[in-house]
C-alpha cells in the first residue's frame, strides 16, 4: 500500500514537472517555478511513502469530513458546485486553475487512501470503474466547458467557433484510420493491464437465504437505488427510469433552439446545457458515487472514513402528509378515515403539480416558450422536467419536514 | 524490401487488395471504397470533425469494446454452463485453473468500461448539440443502444452465480414487481381481474416474466444467459448497423453548419 502511494505521488510529480516544463518552454518563469515547487511537494510525499514512513491522514481531518457529510450536505454541495462551475466557468476552466483543482484532489485522494475504511471501499474490484468514471467525467466536463468558453468569446466577437477553423477536408486514410488504430491499441493495452492487475470479484456461491447487508444493484444502477430512499419502487425503479429514456429520446424534438449545432457552447444553450449537466453530473453520476461509496449496511449513510457498522442506528421519524394535514393542522385523527378523504390533500397536491402547473406556466412566466414551442412540445418538456424535479423536491421535503409520503394508499400500492 | 515487393506483387496479395498500397491520393481514396470494413467511413472528412478534443473518440471506443466483449464472450462460452450445478464452479475454475482465465477479467472490465464510454459518448454528443437536426433520429437509436448496453451488463452480472451476482439481480429485478398495472405490487394491478380472479399475481407479473420464477433461480440463470449471449447482442448489432448507416446518411461526423 505504502509503495503504491509512493508510485502514485511519483506520477503526480511527473505530471507537475511536465506542466512546469510547458511553461518553461513559453518563457514564463513565475509559473515554471510555482509548478516546480508543487512537484517538489508531491516528491516529498512520494519519498515518504516509498521509504514507508507511514504517514497517515490526521484523525481530526477524518472526523471533520465524516461529521460534515450526510446525504443533505453531499447533495447540496454537488448542486452548489455545479452552479459555481457554470457561473464562474471562465475562471474555473482556465488551465492553471483547473490544474490547481486537479492537484488538490490528487493530493487529498492520496491522503484519504491511508485510511483503512476508505481504502477498503475504493479498492473493491467492482468499484474501480467508478473512480475512472469520476476522473473521466471531471476531465471531459472541464474540456467541454473550456472549449465552450473559448467559443463563446469568439462568437461574442462575431468570429466563427473553433470547430469552423479547420474546415478543409482530409482523407480518412490515413488521418482517421490511423487515429482509430492507435485508439484500439491504447484501449487494448489498458484493458489487458487492468485485467492482469485486478482480479474479477467472485464471492461465496449464491444463496437465496443469506442476503448480504447492504445488497446493492450493479454500480451503474446505484443512482436509481439511491432514489428508493425517497420514492417507492414503482416510481424510483419503473416510472422515473422510463421517463429518463423517454426524455432522452424526445430531447431532439423538444429542443427547438437551432443554435449550438456541432460545436461547444454554453451561452447559446444555457438552459439545455445546465439542465443536462444537472441531470447527468449531479442526479446520475454523483448519486452513483453516493450509493457506492457512502451507503453501507441498511442503506445508512456513512462518511468516507467511517467504519460500516451494521448496528448504526438512524432514527426514522418520517411522517405522511395526511398526518401533517389532518392531525397536526386540524386536530383530527386519521384512524378510520376512508383512504380517499385521508389522502385528498396529497392527491390534490399531486394533481395540481402534474396537471395545473403546466398550463399555469404556459400562461405566465413561460408564455414566450409556449408560443415558440407549440402545445405538444411545451407540455412534453414541462412534464419531463416535472418528473426530473420530483426527485429534488421530495429530497428537500424529506430533509426539511421529514415528509414520508405525499400520497399514501398502501391498499393499492400507490405511494408517492 | 525485396520480400515486401514480392508479397505485394504476388497473385494472392493482389487478389485481396485490388489496388496498390494507399500511398498516393488516388489509392487512399480507392482503399476506402474497396474494403468492406473501411467503407463504413466516408472517403474524406472535415479536419475539425475528427480532432480528439472535439470527438473524444468515445463512440468508436464503445464499438471497439463491443467487439472485445463479443470475442471474449464467445470464448468464455466454451468454459461456462448456465446451470445451478456448474455455473459457479465453472467461474471458479476460470479463476484458478483455466489457462485463459484472464478472459473473464477482460470481459468484465471491458463491460464496465463500455458503460462508461457510452455515457461519455452521449455526453459529448449532447454538449456539441449533435443531436439537433438532421440527427434527431440517430440520437434516439443511440438511446436505445444505451439501454441495451445496460441490459447486457445487467444480464451478464448474474452469470457468475455468486452472492454478488444473485443479490444485485434480486435488488434490480424487485423493481419489476412494482411496475404499474403489470407488477403484482404495482399500483393498479388489483384492477386487472376477471370475475374476481386477479390476473396479476406473483406468478404472472412482469417480474415473473423476467425471472421465469418467483425468485432468482435456475430459470432466471437460463433466461439471462440466453438474453446475454444471443438476444441482446443481436439486437445491439442490428442497431449499431442502423446507427452507423445513419451517421453517414445524416451528414457524417457533426460540425458547425
Amino acid at each position: 500500500m505504502q509503495t503504491g502511494l509512493g508510485v502514485f505521488y511519483f506520477l503526480c510529480v511527473l505530471l507537475n514537472l511536465g506542466f512546469s516544463y510547458h511553461f518553461n518552454q513559453r518563457r514564463d518563469s513565475k509559473q515554471t517555478l510555482i509548478w516546480f515547487a508543487v512537484a517538489m511537494v508531491f516528491a516529498v510525499h512520494s519519498l515518504a511513502y516509498l521509504f514507508h514512513l507511514g504517514w497517515i491522514i490526521p484523525h481530526w481531518v477524518r472526523e471533520l469530513v465524516d461529521n460534515a457529510m450526510n446525504p443533505v450536505s453531499y447533495f447540496v454541495l454537488a448542486v452548489v458546485a455545479l452552479w459555481a462551475l457554470l457561473r464562474y466557468r471562465k475562471f474555473l476552466t482556465e488551465p492553471v486553475v483547473a490544474w490547481t483543482i486537479l492537484n488538490i484532489s490528487l493530493l487529498f485522494s492520496g491522503w484519504a487512501m491511508t485510511d483503512p475504511n476508505f481504502q477498503q471501499i475504493i479498492t473493491k474490484e467492482d468499484n474501480v470503474p467508478i473512480v475512472m468514471l469520476i476522473g473521466s467525467v471531471g476531465f471531459f466536463t472541464w474540456l467541454a466547458l473550456r472549449r465552450a468558453v473559448l467559443n463563446d468569446d469568439r462568437l461574442a466577437r462575431g468570429e466563427p467557433p473553433l470547430e469552423k477553423l479547420d474546415d478543409e477536408k482530409v482523407l480518412v486514410w490515413p488521418d482517421l484510420v490511423y487515429t482509430e488504430l492507435i485508439a484500439m491499441v491504447v484501449v487494448t493495452f489498458g484493458l489487458v493491464i487492468w485485467a492482469v492487475v485486478l482480479k474479477a470479484p467472485l464471492e461465496q456461491p449464491a444463496s437465496s437465504a443469506k442476503a448480504p447487508n447492504p445488497s446493492k444493484a450493479p454500480w451503474y444502477f446505484l443512482g436509481l437505488q439511491e432514489m428508493l430512499v425517497y420514492f417507492d419502487p414503482w416510481m424510483a425503479g419503473v416510472v422515473l427510469p422510463s421517463m429518463i429514456i423517454v426524455g432522452l429520446v424526445a430531447l431532439p424534438y423538444i429542443d427547438f433552439n437551432q443554435k449550438g449545432n456541432g460545436y461547444y457552447t454554453f451561452t447559446q444553450r444555457t438552459v439545455a446545457v445546465s439542465t443536462f449537466l444537472l441531470g447527468f453530473v449531479v442526479l446520475w453520476v454523483t448519486l452513483i458515487v453516493l450509493g457506492t461509496f457512502l451507503r453501507g449496511p441498511n442503506w445508512n449513510f456513512f462518511g468516507p472514513f467511517e467504519p460500516w457498522n451494521v448496528h448504526k442506528n438512524v432514527p426514522l421519524n418520517n411522517i405522511n402528509l395526511s398526518d401533517y394535514f389532518w392531525l397536526s393542522m386540524l386536530g383530527y385523527s386519521v384512524d378510520g378515515m376512508g383512504w380517499f378523504m385521508r389522502e385528498l390533500p396529497g392527491i390534490l397536491l399531486v394533481v395540481g403539480y402534474m396537471l395545473l402547473l403546466p398550463p399555469l406556466l404556459a400562461k405566465t412566466i413561460l408564455r414566450p416558450f409556449f408560443i415558440r414551442m407549440g402545445f405538444i412540445r411545451f407540455f412534453l418538456l414541462v412534464t419531463l422536467i416535472q418528473f426530473m424535479a420530483a426527485l429534488p423536491i421530495k429530497m428537500v421535503l424529506r430533509w426539511t419536514i421529514n415528509l414520508k409520503y405525499i400520497v399514501y394508499i398502501p391498499e393499492a400500492f400507490f405511494n408517492i | 524490401m525485396a520480400i515486401g515487393d514480392f508479397i505485394r506483387n504476388s497473385q494472392v496479395w493482389k487478389s485481396i487488395f485490388r489496388h496498390p498500397a494507399p500511398r498516393d491520393r488516388r489509392n487512399r481514396v480507392v482503399v476506402m471504397l474497396t474494403n468492406v470494413f473501411l467503407h463504413l467511413h466516408p472517403v474524406s472528412v472535415r479536419k475539425s470533425g475528427i480532432a480528439l478534443s472535439y470527438t473524444w473518440c468515445m463512440g468508436g471506443i464503445t464499438f471497439f469494446l463491443f467487439l472485445v466483449e463479443t470475442v471474449t464472450g464467445v470464448l468464455l462460452m466454451f468454459y461456462y454452463r448456465p446451470t445451478l450445478e456448474h455455473a459457479y464452479n465453472d467461474i471458479l475454475s476460470l479463476r484458478d485453473v483455466t489457462t485463459l482465465g484472464v478472459l473473464r477479467e477482460l470481459h468484465r472490465w471491458g463491460a464496465h468500461a463500455m458503460v462508461i464510454t457510452i455515457w461519455l459518448h452521449m455526453y459529448r454528443v449532447f454538449l456539441t448539440g449533435s443531436y439537433k437536426p438532421p440527427r434527431e433520429f440517430n440520437w434516439g437509436v443511440g438511446v436505445i443502444l444505451l439501454v441495451l448496453t445496460l441490459l447486457l451488463s445487467f444480464t451478464g452480472y448474474l452469470l457468475p452465480w455468486d452472492q454478488l451476482a444473485i443479490w444485485a439481480i434480486t435488488v434490480g429485478s424487485n423493481m419489476a414487481r412494482a411496475t404499474p398495472l403489470l407488477g403484482y405490487e404495482g399500483p393498479g394491478s388489483k384492477f386487472l381481474q376477471i370475475g374476481g380472479v386477479e390476473l396479476i399475481t406473483s406468478g404472472s407479473d412482469a417480474r415473473f416474466l423476467l425471472l421465469g420464477g418467483r425468485i432468482v433461480g435456475e430459470t432466471t440463470l437460463l433466461r439471462f444467459y440466453v438474453l446475454h449471449c444471443v438476444a441482446l447482442p443481436l439486437a445491439v448489432a442490428l442497431l449499431i448497423a442502423v446507427h452507423f448507416w445513419r451517421v453517414r446518411k445524416d451528414g457524417g461526423i457533426s460540425g458547425p453548419l
